[in-house]
């Protein structure tokens, strides 16, 4: 170790990785494991969310999983949760989906409407 | 670096490892690369989490899911149920003592709730054999800290104003001692790192050197620089070897990254560290005795003064602090001194980490700001008394310590306070005992184990502790005459005033403390020849109430001396002469009709 900045790029390498293990109010995905969504391609899902992330290197947002919530016909379900604010669930999600997803959501804060579950219809 | 959705952390400290947490590690790495989770789940290995008797343990992230005494054979389960389907596992979390349903998070658990972690802050976090965990937890950033920015007066200030004291027993305040070592003239001066460990039952120092080696590496260099050194060597009993093995590594690590060594961060200060294994006797815990042993000698202590801080390792300036108070230093730095003095009480700043230990609900380690209670952390955190028995008392500060009654459960917990009402803090052994224990076989059972630990150099311990023991051992046996408690304070002042070292003076505690408080159970033992707690076998008896017996004869069959006779149907019992008083009759009586006295 020859100086301070050498120091500080060592820790900002590692840092990322370790943020997983603080759960101070970070956004997150929730993929719906349930057989139903298994069978509806919900691991899928999971891999294209997680090498999204990781091509944009977006290491604040956990990834989680959870089971059905009881919707089996609008599976895979993803549910998108941000501290102090409502969750919004999306329905019939694909690979393909995720990308414009997190994109839309997560990074210019614009939840794609027309994809959202909606009970009311 | 790779990118995993999830981190599970599981505890390598000696506690889970001996309820086999590496064959877990193992099993779950080929289990999760079976279902080809390898690359999304991370499996990590931490130091201790505190909570042992629930290892092993595995904390999932992000969730925080906290799972116990996990086996290999819920392995299958755990890695289709959480990490493929999501469910968490119910059946593997944690239900709190008393409670209906089970607490799923991490920091939920009464255990964890009430502490704070400065110490300990990195245990059970991080993975201690990677360098680079502790550097993105802002690891040797103090040291560069101090080398960058701060003279070793400044450094020494900067610990006199959060007034950290040492965490090995004394309290010494931590900052004067460094200045005394700064201020004393030599050419070569030594930093060293006490992690012997000898009071039974205390594991918070091998806890800190197995979860967070660098820690103290970091600090001891701090410490190098402040009174300028530039060589430490960390004592470490050789019955550590997990700790050892840690620290080696960690040595290494730095080494590798030019955290030690030479010309460190470019600033032209050099500092090296070495490792010297203990062969567990007590008194090599005692500084004078431990730096004797560094040099290769019998471990026995000498008279202080000198101080080590003048003349210590072969006769030069030696600072010798506790693992605990070292692992506080790094904190100190980087948060500023006013942070650390915000914490704690009037004269004892920051936490402290007790072994909780004995008849409560949630053993381990844990960390508690000073000044906390003894009831908060026998009842919160402690979860209260197995059985739902009632509290009798509290042994601190081990060996050398005393014993709390229970009109002291609110007493909050420091230096000063311990030492009024008779105990001391010590290394943070904290042993809980219910109304089965005998307060008369607790001191001899510590004036044993320091009689036992005697060195033998100076009389009044080696001559003073044995007839303690014997007279102790005397009253335990019925033998006991009204004589006795006034030759046992005379013989614990004396052996308090002329020893030669702490050992010594501190061994009488216990006696001390327990004839301070439970002076009545003494005089029942010597009196009454009875032993109120029912403990002491010479003093006790076994009756069968023939108004409850219904003559089935289950004790008779299990009795192992048979020493019970009767006939079917008719009461049975005990020939006393016979009897050995184990008390297995008792245990298998279905109608509670034997009794012991
Ligand atoms: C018999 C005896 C045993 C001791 N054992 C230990 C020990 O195991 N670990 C420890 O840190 N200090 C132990 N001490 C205290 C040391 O002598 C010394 O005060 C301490 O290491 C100083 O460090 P600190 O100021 O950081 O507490 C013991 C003292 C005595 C008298």
């Amino acid at each position: 170790m020859r100086s301070l900045e050498e120091l500080k790029n060592l820790k900002a390498k590692t840092e990322k990785g370790l943020s997983l293990r603080e759960d101070t109010g970070k956004p997150t995905i929730t993929v719906h494991m349930g057989t139903c969504g298994i069978a509806n391609g919900a691991r899928t899902v999971l891999n294209a969310v997680l090498s999204e992330l990781q091509a944009r290197n977006l290491t604040d947002i956990h990834v989680t999983q959870t089971g059905c919530p009881g919707l089996c016909y609008l599976e895979p379900l993803v549910t998108i949760t941000e501290p102090g604010k409502n969750p919004f669930v999306y329905s019939k999600v694909s690979s393909e989906n995720v990308k414009k997803i997190i994109v839309e959501h997560l990074i210019n804060g614009r939840p794609i409407t027309e994809w959202l579950v909606n009970l009311e219809k | 670096m790779e990118f995993y959705r999830s981190h599970v952390l599981v505890c390598t400290g000696t506690g889970c490892t001996s309820s086999d947490s590496r064959l877990l590690i193992s099993g779950l790495r080929k289990e999760l690369k079976d279902r080809g989770l390898e690359k999304e789940i991370q499996v990590i290995e931490t130091g201790c989490f505190g909570f042992c008797n629930l290892g092993p343990i595995m904390v999932v992230y992000p969730e925080g899911v906290f799972y116990c005494r996990v086996k290999e054979a819920d392995l299958k389960e755990l890695v289709e149920e959480h990490f493929v389907k999501g469910r968490v596992v119910q059946r593997l979390l944690y239900r709190e003592p008393g409670a209906t349903v089970k607490t799923q998070e991490f920091n939920n658990i009464e255990f964890f709730k009430h502490q704070k972690r400065i110490a300990l802050a990195n245990c059970g976090i991080i993975n201690p054999e990677k360098i680079e965990e502790y550097i993105a937890r802002d690891g040797y950033f103090a040291l560069a800290k101090v080398l960058h920015e701060m003279t070793p007066a400044g450094v020494i200030e900067e610990l006199k104003k959060a007034g950290l004291r040492g965490r090995g027993g004394g309290g010494f305040p931590t900052g004067m001692k460094w200045d005394f070592a700064y201020k004393a003239k030599g050419d070569q001066k030594y930093v060293v790192c006490n992690a012997d460990e000898g009071d039974p039952g205390a594991f918070m120092d091998r806890s800190v050197l197995e979860g967070d080696p660098h820690a103290v590496i970091e600090a001891m260099a701090i410490a190098g620089y402040a009174i300028g050194a530039n060589q430490g060597f960390i004592y470490v009993r050789a019955e550590y070897p997990i700790a050892v093995e840690r620290l080696q590594l960690a040595i290494q690590q730095a080494h590798d990254l030019g955290l030690l060594g030479k010309n460190i961060f470019g600033m032209g200060f050099d500092f090296d560290l070495d490792i010297r294994l203990g062969a567990g006797a007590f008194v090599c815990g005692e500084e004078t005795a431990l730096l004797t042993s560094i040099e290769g000698k019998r471990g026995e202590p000498r008279p202080r003064p000198p101080f080590p801080a003048n003349s210590g390792l072969w006769g030069k300036p030696t600072i010798i602090n506790n693992v605990e108070t070292y692992a506080n230093v790094p904190h100190i730095i980087r948060n500023g001194w006013e942070w650390f003095a915000s914490i704690g009480t009037e004269k004892s700043k920051g936490t402290k980490v007790f072994a909780l230990a004995g008849k409560i609900k949630n053993t381990g380690l844990i960390e508690v700001p000073m000044g906390t209670t003894l009831r908060t952390i026998v009842y919160d955190i402690g979860g209260g008394i197995l059985n739902d028995k009632k509290f009798k008392a509290a042994q601190t500060g081990g060996p050398s310590g005393g014993c709390l009654s229970a009109e002291l459960l609110d007493t909050p917990i420091d230096y000063d306070n311990l030492i009024a009402v008779g105990s001391m803090m010590g290394s943070g052994g904290l042993i809980v005992m219910d109304e089965d224990t005998c307060m008369v076989d607790i001191a001899r059972f510590f004036l044993e184990f320091t009689q036992d630990e005697s060195c033998g150099k100076c009389p009044p311990c080696r001559i003073g502790t044995k007839r303690m023991l014997e007279i102790l051992t005397r009253i335990t046996e019925g033998k006991g005459t009204p004589e006795d408690l006034n030759n046992l304070e005379i013989l614990a002042k004396t052996i308090k005033s002329a020893a030669l070292c702490g050992l010594g003076q501190t061994a009488p505690n216990p006696v001390l403390s327990t004839l301070r408080y439970f002076r009545h159970e003494y005089e029942a033992h010597i009196y009454d020849k009875k032993c109120p707690a029912g403990v002491c076998k010479a003093l006790l008896s076994y009756q069968i109430d023939p108004e409850k017996c219904r003559g089935c004869g289950l004790c008779a069959r299990n009795c192992p001396t048979k020493a019970i006779s009767g006939k079917i149907k008719e009461t049975f019992v005990i020939d006393a002469e016979k009897c050995i008083k184990c008390g297995a009759c008792m245990e298998k009586c279905k109608f509670g009709a034997i009794s012991k006295g």
